[in-house]
């Protein structure tokens, strides 16, 4: 293996540097070449100890499991038991994340709205505004108030089944956005009131309120305008979730949102986006922490996202004390984002399916991320949003298989006693027992 | 004309009242009593009515205003008829941070002084403040004008869009992408509607206009080497 083929002594193979790897040696070039950070949607892409690092127990001698397939295993979830006069009731606790018209299409807004309501769950406008054809479409709409307060106004806020307001994101917790103006479209600028094909610069914070303290006053003010009606979830990225999360109910949330740094974008730094946040497992039980010290454990519901792709994650987040989930990278796969049928296409820009991420760019070839009519004329709403429902029931279905397995009647009942680690790491962030030990790095009374 | 005492009915009661209110009422006169610095007075109202609150607001009075007629005699606090849609909200005292955050349309007038951040973000609403605004004030203003009768504090104007800004007196600095701007006859125009409507005897030629220089409008994303 290390013999030269020519004629004299041995030597050693090349070895690539694994520090300077051909990735990192090849943005080390493309930075020097342009002189411009790297810029992409999606969420963190590096390894990162997530849900595969769980396993569930299952039912033995111990735990006694219901029938797969026939005996009851609920699925609900309501959300905004708290102060909300109309709390949302969901059929099953996979929410669709917000995700903006702007950076999205008008009609997979449209989808992500059929798909939802066939399901029996909600979806979440963005930063943009509502569309009609998302209210029309949605049963259930979560309506959000961020930094930038694009096509915010008081008469979609009241049409809004609740308020999201949108304090940070897992892909750049401490970071705005920007919509480039590629995808600035005549629609697009009037709802936010610029220049058609401008950037538009989504703020990293609040223009009217500076902290949790200002956070509860502007909550008041949004529930008098509503007229106490709906539910207000606060959403957080990933950064402190223990303080983030007791702040949150501090300030009045009925809802707390919580997002990992696998939550995806529709653009920001590659940089921000891998080396800001925290992981969402890292992040659950910690907010789970907060709200049993302040008993609100339930009262309060918390929402999860960052990467949850199967029904098997959803049980995983459920079992370690979340109310629910959101999924958004994954319901635009399910749209059709980054299909290998277009991958002619990908390839022309450079990339392949599965890895495209300029979403900023709007020459997305499916016809989901783009403002150009040629490109979203591709995209079927009615198709989407049927092919949106059939992986909510997949997702829900596996949730429930799992639930079962475990002697749960309801996913809400998953625990984390039904969860082993097969990761240290897994273990520690989670505080789920390394498989085989009962045994987790930091638990109480151990010496390490 | 409608009396309403915040102290004794609440703020629950009072916003009730005011949101059953429509264009067709003929409750068209509200005067709202002992207010002690009370938050959310008068949020989100939708009807063409006359609302005087008579003292001093907490936060966001006047919030997303719709149509109505806001006249605080008294000051307020921060944010001040913040995305406000349309409607006028006339403060006799001074303003606290954020006055007309993020308004879409309608017209604010203060009478007194504003804090930092006087018209952060607004997106078409006119701001007439007869005396100073604090630092980043018009910070990433996407439309609408601002007119500030006294000095202007650090970071004016920083990162603007489109919007208008007129001050008479010093600019303490300019914030990035912002810079003077010509003073044309139609700007002129548009002032002086401004000061009339504001309810202030100034000329419009001791003004001067500032707005964008356009140069943050486009960031280079070529990427793609």
């Amino acid at each position: 293996m290390t013999q030269n083929k020519t004629d004299g002594p041995p030597r050693t193979v090349p070895i690539q540097s694994a520090t300077f790897s051909g990735s990192v040696n090849a943005e080390i070039r493309r930075a020097a070449a342009t002189g411009i950070y790297d810029i992409r949607g999606g969420g963190a892409k590096r390894k990162l100890p997530h849900f595969d690092d769980l396993l569930f127990l299952g039912a033995s001698m111990s735990r006694y499991p219901l029938e797969g397939y026939r005996e009851k295993c609920e699925t609900s979830v309501t959300l905004g038991t708290r102060y909300a006069a109309k709390p949302i009731e969901l059929d099953i606790p996979i929410t669709i994340a917000g995700m903006s018209f702007g950076a999205l299409s008008g009609p997979a807004k449209e989808a992500l709205g059929r798909g939802a309501t066939l399901a029996g769950t909600s979806t979440t406008t963005g930063d943009g505004g509502m569309t009609v054809e998302e209210r029309g479409h949605s049963n259930k709409l979560v309506y959000q108030y961020l930094p930038s307060r694009y096509g915010m106004n008081p008469n979609d806020l009241r049409k809004a089944d609740a308020i999201e307001i949108v304090v940070g994101q897992g892909a750049k917790p401490g970071g705005g956005g920007m919509l480039l103006g590629q995808k600035i479209s005549d629609r697009v600028a009037e709802m936010r009131n610029l220049p058609k094909g401008i950037d538009q610069r989504s703020a990293c914070r609040h223009p009217d309120w500076t902290g949790p303290d200002d956070l509860e006053i502007k909550i008041l003010e949004l529930r008098e305008i509503t007229n106490w009606q709906v539910p207000i979830y606060i959403k957080v990225g990933g950064a402190r979730p223990y303080f983030d999360t007791t702040l949150a109910i501090k300030a009045g949330a009925d809802v707390v949102v919580l997002d990992g740094m696998q939550g995806g974008t529709a653009a920001t730094q590659d940089v921000f986006i891998e080396h800001v946040g925290q992981p969402i497992l890292a992040c659950i039980r910690e907010a789970v922490r907060a709200l049993q010290d302040l008993g609100m454990h339930r009262e309060v519901q918390l929402i999860v996202s960052g990467g949850v792709r199967t029904g098997a994650d959803v049980a995983k987040c459920m079992a370690l004390g979340a109310d629910a989930v959101a999924i958004g990278t994954a319901a635009l796969i399910a749209l059709g984002d980054n299909d290998p049928r277009w991958e002619d296409e990908y390839q022309k820009l450079g990339t392949t399916a599965g890895a495209y991420d300029d979403w900023h760019e709007g020459q997305d070839p499916a016809g989901i991320t783009t403002q150009d009519p040629d490109l979203m004329a591709r995209f079927d709403p009615i198709e989407g949003g049927r092919r949106l429902n059939n992986y909510l029931k997949v997702m829900t279905l596996e949730a429930q298989t799992i639930a079962r397995a475990c002697g749960k009647n309801h996913l809400h009942n998953l625990e984390p006693e039904d969860l082993c680690a097969i990761t240290m790491e897994a273990a520690a962030m989670a505080r789920i027992p390394l498989a085989g030990t009962d045994w987790y790095p930091g638990k109480p009374g151990t010496s390490y | 004309m409608q009396e309403f005492d915040l102290e004794a009915e609440g703020l629950r009661a009072l916003n009730s009242a005011l949101h059953a209110q429509n264009n067709d009422t003929n409750q068209t006169a509200w005067e709202i009593l002992n207010p002690k610095g009370s938050h959310a007075i008068a949020v989100g109202l939708d009807a063409p009515i006359d609302v005087t609150v008579k003292g001093s607001t907490g936060y966001y009075c006047g919030g997303m205003n719709q149509q109505a007629n806001i006249h605080v005699a008294g000051s307020v606090g921060p944010g001040v008829a913040e995305n406000m849609m349309s409607g006028t909200v006339v403060i006799d005292g001074d303003a606290s941070q954020y006055a007309g955050a993020t308004g879409h349309g309608g017209t604010l007038v203060i009478k007194g002084n504003a804090s930092s951040r006087c018209g952060i973000s607004m997106k078409g609403i006119d701001i007439i403040v007869h005396g100073n605004v604090g630092h980043m004030s018009a910070f990433m203003a996407q439309s609408g004008n601002l007119v500030v009768c006294g000095d202007a504090g650090d970071a004016l104007g920083d990162s603007i869009y489109e919007a208008r800004l007129f001050v008479r007196g010093s600019v303490k600095s300019l914030g990035a992408d912002c810079i003077e701007k010509e003073m044309r006859p139609e700007h002129l125009a548009i002032l002086a509607d401004l000061l009339d409507r504001g309810g202030v005897d100034a000329d419009p030629s001791e003004f001067k206009r500032y707005g964008s220089a356009r140069k943050l409008y486009n960031f280079n994303i070529d990427n793609a080497y």
